[in-house]
């Protein structure tokens, strides 16, 4: 609007910049803030050992192994389809089949608040080792520490694993490229509307259940079943957690210095997910998931991966649903529903319901 | 989704702005008040769907971005307090006052909850009547209601730990003072959906007539969005300035009467500043004298915080609508949604917020 333009035109802000002494909720929340606070504090002190990955790869001999970790916090401890010893176990699992790797074994931490009742956790238990087995993973080693009662949320979890990369498996942000493929195993957004519902009494649970969901057999039916360009042809895997797609997607599109053009048409949302979401004015694209992946496949073989994932039980409604381009690298770009395009953005911690 | 998808059509878009750029015939400036309506014009690209002569301009209503600087300072000062549960709308926590925001507060341990309604705030006040239990009761003719519900069910049930600090703006006076302003290029509203249906179009006709300007209450879906920029050209063009209904599946005429009733019953309108505007009289609610026990400003003896802002701020021009968001040099490079320099980049209904999520590349 050059037309109005003050002449005296000076920045001058009524807020000044909030600085930040102290951590935040939003450090945790999958977005931008935790990004920069893992860079700027963990990877200063610690080092990258490899491109930025679910798990680290380590070549040991002749054998590649990965490597990782994930803690679980989550409040309620029991919600609709899920409860925090299925999330402990599928979340590790999780981020080694990432790797492309087979998960071989687990260790599992539990911090235990002083008057949590022995009953909810036999239950906690009970449910790890269903989830252990369902998996095809032992939990080999573990820890025990109790804290004083009102310090910690009845039980927190931190599990880690390791799992062996089958040869000629290589899956890295680093193997992505324009061209590529974007498909996603199932429908988003169900693991995260599913504990709010619960968690803040909204009563949506009736009809919304977490999709956590073990990802390795699927992941290994996807190697093996992408011929005619062998497992060479699966790219990059991402399972969604918190952040949801867009998370993801922004994080490999970062790290891989690539454009992702979605077309948000194709990506499958439920009824109730969509319900809930456009109620609290959240968008599902955002919403944490804990049973579903993206792949990035070289062209030729996406048909192939879409078949195998829609054969897969682990699957829920695969797609197809974008690509990899060389244009606007580092950032994605969804094609919505009228045409138009808009920017896909990581958060800068978690959505916040709207008031009106 | 039912009531969802069928105002989300492509093909029903298509004709409805083929049917905008065959009426207009000259250059107007339309205003969507409402930030939920700048929000899916950037998210569905409508804008970009509209002839070149048509250009929307991105009204004052985003109850978080207008909130003035001090209410927030004086939330901050009661979150603090020790024996506080503070509870607000999630939008508002991130929203910096003049040191800090609500969400540092609960970092440094002060209880501050997000809730969904001003009820939960009451359902808290029973549950713990050992606390003192404030709801930071912001916004417009919407949630306006439902405060004044929580307020009067409060003193029902005599709960003297509950109380709200109060920081509710009406619409038309801000309308007015857009259309005050010299800087003013509007030549027609698209009036909020949300609001008209809880006041009905009565308080707008004057305007229209006043100021001369077509005023169409609009919904929030694309279709609801393009169908209100059509009947407002037509009203242009063809030289009238009434007050039309676009969204008449929400909002009927005479508006929601008992909640009107309700608002009446425990407020009363008041001048109030705005964040980056100023003071407007007669622009906003304040609580009865009948109520003002559950005044939380009095309570917690906070009435004298106050804090200025500067007047040259872009913040005031955006939400004026005579600047865009991306005319800010500090746009996406020194104020971003991790550290705003002004609200509108907080909000999920802020205009700055929208356009850095959907258009930071392209602009």
């Amino acid at each position: 609007m050059p037309d109005n333009r003050p002449e005296d035109f000076a920045l001058s802000c009524p807020v000044p910049l909030a600085d930040q002494n102290t951590v935040q909720l939003a450090h945790g929340g999958g977005g931008r803030m935790m990004r920069a606070l893992i860079e700027a504090k963990f990877l200063a002190a610690f080092g990258q050992a490899g491109p930025p990955h679910d798990s680290a790869i380590l070549q040991i001999e002749t054998a590649r192994l990965a490597f990782t970790t994930d803690s679980f916090v989550v409040h309620p401890l029991f919600f609709p389809g899920g409860d925090i010893g299925r999330l402990a176990v599928y979340g590790t699992v999780n981020d080694l089949a990432m790797a492309g790797a087979r998960p071989l074994a687990l260790s599992a931490g539990f911090i235990l608040e002083e008057g949590l009742p022995l009953e909810t956790l036999d239950r906690v238990v009970a449910s790890m080792r269903d989830a252990a087995r369902l998996s095809g993973v032992r939990i080999v080693t573990g820890d025990t520490k109790v804290v004083d009662r009102g310090k910690g949320d009845g039980v927190f979890i931190n599990t880690a694993g390791i799992g062996l990369v089958p040869p000629g498996v290589d899956i890295s942000p680093a193997r992505v490229v324009p061209g590529d493929v974007v498909l996603l195993s199932g429908d988003l957004g169900r693991h995260g509307m599913a504990v709010l519902s619960v968690r803040e009494g909204l009563g949506f649970e009736g009809s919304l259940a977490s999709d956590c969901e073990p990802l390795a057999g699927l992941v290994e039916a996807l190697l093996a079943g992408c011929p005619p360009a062998g497992p060479g042809a699966v790219h990059c895997l991402r399972d969604l957690t918190r952040g949801g797609l867009a998370a993801a997607l922004c994080e490999i599109a970062e790290d891989a210095r690539v454009g992702i053009e979605l077309d948000e048409a194709a990506i499958p949302v439920s009824e109730p997910v969509a319900g809930a979401c456009e109620l609290l004015g959240l968008d599902p694209l955002y919403v944490a998931n804990e049973g579903r992946l993206v792949a990035m496949v070289a062209p030729a073989a996406a048909g192939h991966a879409l078949e195998v994932l829609r054969r897969h039980p682990a699957a829920h409604g695969p797609a197809i649903v974008g690509r990899v381009v060389a244009e606007h690298a580092g950032t994605v770009e969804v094609r919505g529903l009228l045409g138009g395009g808009r920017i896909l953005d990581l958060l800068s911690g978690e959505q916040m319901p709207r008031i009106c | 989704m039912k009531y969802i998808d069928e105002y989300r059509d492509a093909a029903a878009a298509r004709k409805l702005a083929a049917a905008i750029a065959r009426t207009v015939t000259r250059p107007w400036n339309l205003m969507e008040v409402c930030g939920g309506q700048t929000h899916a014009i950037l998210r569905f690209g409508l804008d970009e769907m509209l002839p070149p002569q048509l250009a929307l301009i991105h009204g004052p209503g985003c109850p978080v971005c207008v909130t003035p600087i001090e209410i927030l300072d004086r939330a901050v000062a009661i979150a603090a307090r020790p024996g506080v549960i503070f509870c607000s709308f999630g939008d508002m926590l991130r929203v910096p006052g003049s040191t800090k925001d609500l969400l540092s507060v609960k970092a440094a341990g002060g209880d501050v909850r997000i809730v969904y309604s001003p009820m939960d705030a009451v359902a808290l006040a029973r549950n713990h009547p050992d606390r003192q239990v404030v709801f930071f009761a912001i916004g417009f003719e919407t949630t306006a209601p439902a405060n004044a519900m929580a307020v009067a069910q409060a003193a029902k049930l005599g709960l003297a730990n509950f109380s709200v600090l109060v920081s509710l703006v009406l619409v038309p006076p801000a309308i007015v003072a857009v259309l005050e302003s010299p800087a003013s290029r509007v030549h027609g509203f698209l009036a909020a959906g949300h609001v008209t249906t809880i006041t009905g179009l009565d308080p707008y006709r004057p305007i229209a007539e006043k100021y001369h300007v077509p005023i169409v209450a609009t919904g929030f879906e694309p279709l609801d969005i393009l169908e209100g920029v059509l009947l407002c050209v037509r009203q242009l063009e063809a030289g009238r300035a009434e007050v039309q209904n676009q969204y008449a599946r929400s909002v009927r005429p005479e508006g929601n009467r008992p909640a009107m009733r309700q608002v009446a019953e425990v407020f009363r309108v008041v001048p109030r500043k705005w964040r980056g505007i100023g003071e407007i009289a007669a622009s906003g609610l304040g609580l009865r004298e009948e109520y003002a026990a559950f005044d939380a400003e009095t309570r917690f003896a906070v009435g004298q915080i106050v804090a200025d802002e500067p007047a040259e701020c872009i913040a005031g021009a955006v939400l004026q609508g005579h600047r865009k968001p991306s005319d800010c040099p500090a746009f996406g490079v020194r104020c971003t949604p991790d550290r705003p320099l002004g609200a509108p980049m907080v909000s999920a209904e802020g205009a700055c917020a929208a356009y850095f999520r959907y258009r930071r590349r392209r602009e």
